[in-house]
């Protein structure tokens, strides 16, 4: 059937906003809420850079900066890494990428649950205005590190053990509450919402990785939710389900037979998982961008699909790799070695993908491309740390050393901050019809990438000599040669040049929403349905008209004997033509 | 150009990290322990992941310089390829088990501590390191926290006899006898802390609430110094101690001239009778 009948996978949105509080604040529609995500995130990561600053300022130039007491150190430590894993990466790559892009690439007017959606969105900022709150209590944020080990955390001796603490679970009970409604939204109109033709193996992987990465999130964040309720109860009603028997300062503490431990599992069964939380849809939209820029189909489609899927369910097999050395039975040690560096192979399979895509492209090094590019260096590098760290017994040198630092920074860290820059470059005309300036671009590039890796490649190699992590300085350490402490002062010296890198990419972001050079409707020439869309799109994105009906994958990048080098996924194929339309399901 | 760049700069960061690895600029500690097959893991370990960083960034150099896009270029257009998919599969398969094998046949080794070994009991608290010897029963006597008193920091049943002969340290330094399997029975009396010396390689948690374990057998004299290496609290980069390995016969002397149970806490009746 040729004629698109309105009504199949065609649902209402309701009429468009009128009022600025409903179209601006307050508003339901995806697109808007995908913008206030972004907004919230980077300014909470902009804190967490700042946080970094202050942490770079000590080990670089150890007690010159005299505000920068043990206390202050750790509690910028902590929350450094709280807020660039939760809230910055885990709200942006899903939170912004998943409002945004689902229903958009999808064919749909909008999420499935619109209200629920907003909730979501006002739950996720009250939970950074309680996280922010605990800067100005008394005691200030928690210092216990972002993995909250009980029962330091909850103890004195460790900085906002009174009321930091607190905030800190209650804000991530909260952030769990709020992304559980926009997760169910994303599962929901992924499965439901599609338009006509648009079967999941038509899908643009960048929604594969969101769909899989919100699957993940909603199976794993419960154990992080009641984690966290169980450490507010020890913390407020004395139970001990995370605190044994113990003295502090000589005095016998009124807790009896808990186990630290119990919370490490929780912990981890969420924070492995979340790993692939923040990187599956950083991968999805690194596929997006290489695809486009290098005007090629993406390589092996359906080997990119399953090992998507097969990363998600391995996640669930891994999350005590980070607690080789934490005293649970270390022969469970043999089986999460195994299950870990299996891991290794669909994650390899996406790099070799990738660049094979690269390979005899017509490669534009715009610079949504150069992230993406930045994106497989960073990505590779720390997926082979990896193996160091997750064949057990290598893991007894390198575990909390900056080995480990540099690993994660590099591969979660970097890599996921990168795929989202190159995600803000490459869609934000379709987001203000306008685009972002390239020269500032590619200077905020090249500072990020070149600056990035100054920092972290170095800093492996600390690790191997043994310097540990969550030090305020190495003072009482004589194993630390001289070079170290001059490698420290670099390395502060290129964070901070990176740090104002960002400036210019801000500037940039501000700058361009109003200057910016007009983009026309698809700049980059992409077949994704997104760009079908008018620019900037409506409320209800597709107008009046119906929903564009897909007839193919979105890949179709330089077919042999097109005219244009792009084939857009709304166009029919031969067969359908000759079969009157209609698309292929 | 700038692909030129963008090749170039991956270039050079290929070469930045193979001179930082063979240059061993920055390595691990010296050895001081029996763990050198860690030593040899981790090269294994660099040379298997190392191919692939260089195979596969140069690829991409080489694509991105080459291919790049140029008035009346076009993409070769090619979506799958089975055979090579699974031929990558199986070299990444192949690299895993070169790394996985070595790496479990150790870790066995790890938590087999050989039948000779002594054992010395380590008590972590904010932010200090103390230890306790069996003395010459070979047995630490029993200890438990809710004996703990200011007096009594390990917990101990100053009463039985097995504690007799021991010798707490109390605040260290660790003392070793070169040479010699030592197996380390870790507590702590508060939170949570871990046992880290770099020269000897390993680490191991210590958990309130809990023992643990941790071998090996230090193989140079010398003076070493145990870091925390799990965060502690706001004096975790203090929480250093010294470990000194000597000479069994300095060792046995070292401990003959420390105080055991029985002189600190005067002698028990039983012990008496």
């Amino acid at each position: 059937m040729a004629h698109h009948s309105p009504g199949y996978h065609d649902h209402y949105v309701g009429p468009e906003p009128r009022s600025w509080w409903t179209r601006y604040v307050f508003c339901q529609d995806h697109k808007v809420i995908g913008i206030q995500y972004a907004l919230t995130a980077l300014f909470v990561g902009a804190v967490g850079m700042v946080l970094s600053w202050g942490m770079r300022l000590q080990l670089g130039f150890p007690g010159e900066f005299s505000f920068i007491d043990p206390s202050r150190y750790y509690q910028a430590v902590t929350q450094h890494g709280m807020i660039m894993v939760i809230y910055l990466l885990t709200a942006f790559l899903l939170g912004t990428f998943g409002n945004l892009l689902i229903p958009l690439m999808l064919g749909a007017r909008d999420m499935a649950f619109p209200f629920v959606n907003m909730l979501s969105y006002w739950v996720y900022l009250l939970s950074v205005l309680v996280l922010l709150a605990s800067f100005f209590v008394p005691g200030g944020p928690t210092g216990g590190g972002w993995t909250l080990y009980p029962p330091q955390t909850m103890l004195k001796g460790t900085p906002g053990s009174d009321l930091g603490i607190v905030l800190m679970l209650v804000s991530l009970i909260l952030f769990i509450i709020g992304f559980t409604m926009g997760g169910l939204n994303y599962v929901t109109t992924v499965l439901q919402l599609r338009t006509k033709g648009m079967t999941l193996m038509r899908m643009p992987l960048a929604v594969w990785g969101i769909f899989v990465a919100t699957i993940l999130a909603l199976l794993a964040f419960p154990a992080l939710f009641v984690g966290c309720v169980m450490m507010l109860l020890d913390r407020l009603a004395g139970s001990s389900f995370f605190i044994p028997t113990i003295v502090q300062f000589g005095q016998l503490q009124p807790h009896e037979g808990g186990s630290p431990l119990l919370f490490q599992h929780l912990f981890w069964y969420f924070g492995h998982p979340e790993v692939y939380i923040v990187i599956l849809p950083a991968m999805g939209v690194i596929s997006e961008i290489i695809a486009v820029h290098a005007r090629k189909p993406i390589f092996g489609y359906p080997m990119m699909v399953l090992s998507i899927l097969v990363i998600g369910a391995l996640s669930f097999v891994v999350w005590a790799h980070h607690m080789y050395t934490s005293g649970m039975n270390p022969y469970f040690g043999f089986l999460f070695a195994v299950t870990t560096l299996i891991v290794a192979i669909p994650s390899a399979v996406k790099v070799f993908n990738w660049v094979l895509t690269l390979w005899r492209g017509n490669i534009h090094l715009t610079t949504p491309m150069l992230f993406a590019i930045g994106f497989l260096n960073t990505f590779l590098i720390g997926g082979l740390t990896g193996l160091f760290l997750g064949n057990v017994v290598l893991d007894f040198p390198l575990q909390d050393t900056y080995f480990v630092v540099a690993h994660f920074h590099m591969v979660m860290g970097v890599a996921a901050i990168v795929a989202i820059f190159a995600g803000i470059y490459h869609w934000f005309p379709k987001v203000t019809g306008r685009m972002m300036n390239e020269t500032q671009g590619k200077i905020h590039f090249w500072v990020t990438f070149v600056g990035t890796y100054a920092i972290f490649l170095p800093m492996h190699y600390i690790g191997l000599t043994g310097v540990p992590r969550r030090y305020y300085d190495f003072n009482n350490l004589q194993f630390v040669p001289e070079s170290v402490h001059s490698l420290e002062r670099f390395v502060t010296v290129v964070a901070l040049i990176v740090g104002a890198a960002q400036l210019l990419f801000a500037y940039n972001l501000v700058h361009s929403i109003f200057w910016g050079k007009r983009s026309g409707q698809n700049p980059w020439q992409a077949a994704t349905l997104e760009w079908v869309a008018p620019t900037p799109a409506p409320h209800g994105n597709w107008g009046a008209v119906p929903p564009p009906v897909v007839y193919r994958w979105p890949y179709d990048y330089s077919v042999p004997g097109e005219a244009e080098d792009f084939i857009p996924q709304t166009r029919p194929t031969l067969q359908t033509q000759a079969a009157g339309g209609g698309g292929g399901e | 150009m700038q692909a030129l760049a963008v090749a170039l700069t991956l270039v050079a960061m290929i070469v930045a990290t193979i001179f930082l690895t063979v240059a061993k600029v920055w390595w691990f500690a010296p050895l001081a322990s029996n763990w050198g097959s860690l030593d040899t893991l981790i090269v294994i370990t660099f040379a298997v992941t190392g191919l692939a960083l260089v195979g596969v960034n140069l690829f991409i150099a080489y694509s991105v310089y080459y291919h790049r896009a140029r008035k009346g270029r076009k993409a070769v257009f090619f979506v799958d390829n089975p055979r090579l998919e699974w031929g990558l599969i199986a070299a990444t398969t192949v690299g895993i088990v070169v790394l996985l094998g070595p790496g479990l046949y150790y870790y066995a080794q790890l938590l087999r501590p050989p039948q000779n070994h002594m054992v010395v009991e380590v008590l972590t608290q904010q932010w200090l390191w103390s230890y306790r010897y069996p003395g010459k029963d070979g047995i630490l006597g029993p200890a438990s926290i809710k004996r703990f008193t200011p007096a009594n920091q390990f917990g101990l049943d100053t009463q039985a006899q097995a504690s007799q002969d021991d010798v707490p340290v109390l605040g260290g330094p660790l003392t070793l006898p070169v040479g010699q399997p030592v197996l380390l029975r870790m507590r702590s009396n508060d939170v949570l802390h871990s046992f880290y010396v770099p020269q000897f390689r390993v680490k191991w948690d210590i958990v309130p609430g809990m023992v643990t374990e941790l071998w090996f057998t230090p193989t140079k004299t010398g003076e070493f110094q145990v870091i925390c290496a799990e965060l502690c609290g706001v004096g975790h980069y203090s929480m250093v101690g010294k470990v000194v390995v000597m000479e069994p016969a300095a060792f046995q002397k070292w401990l003959s001239e420390r105080p055991t149970v029985a002189q600190i806490f005067g002698p028990s009746p039983k012990a008496q009778r």
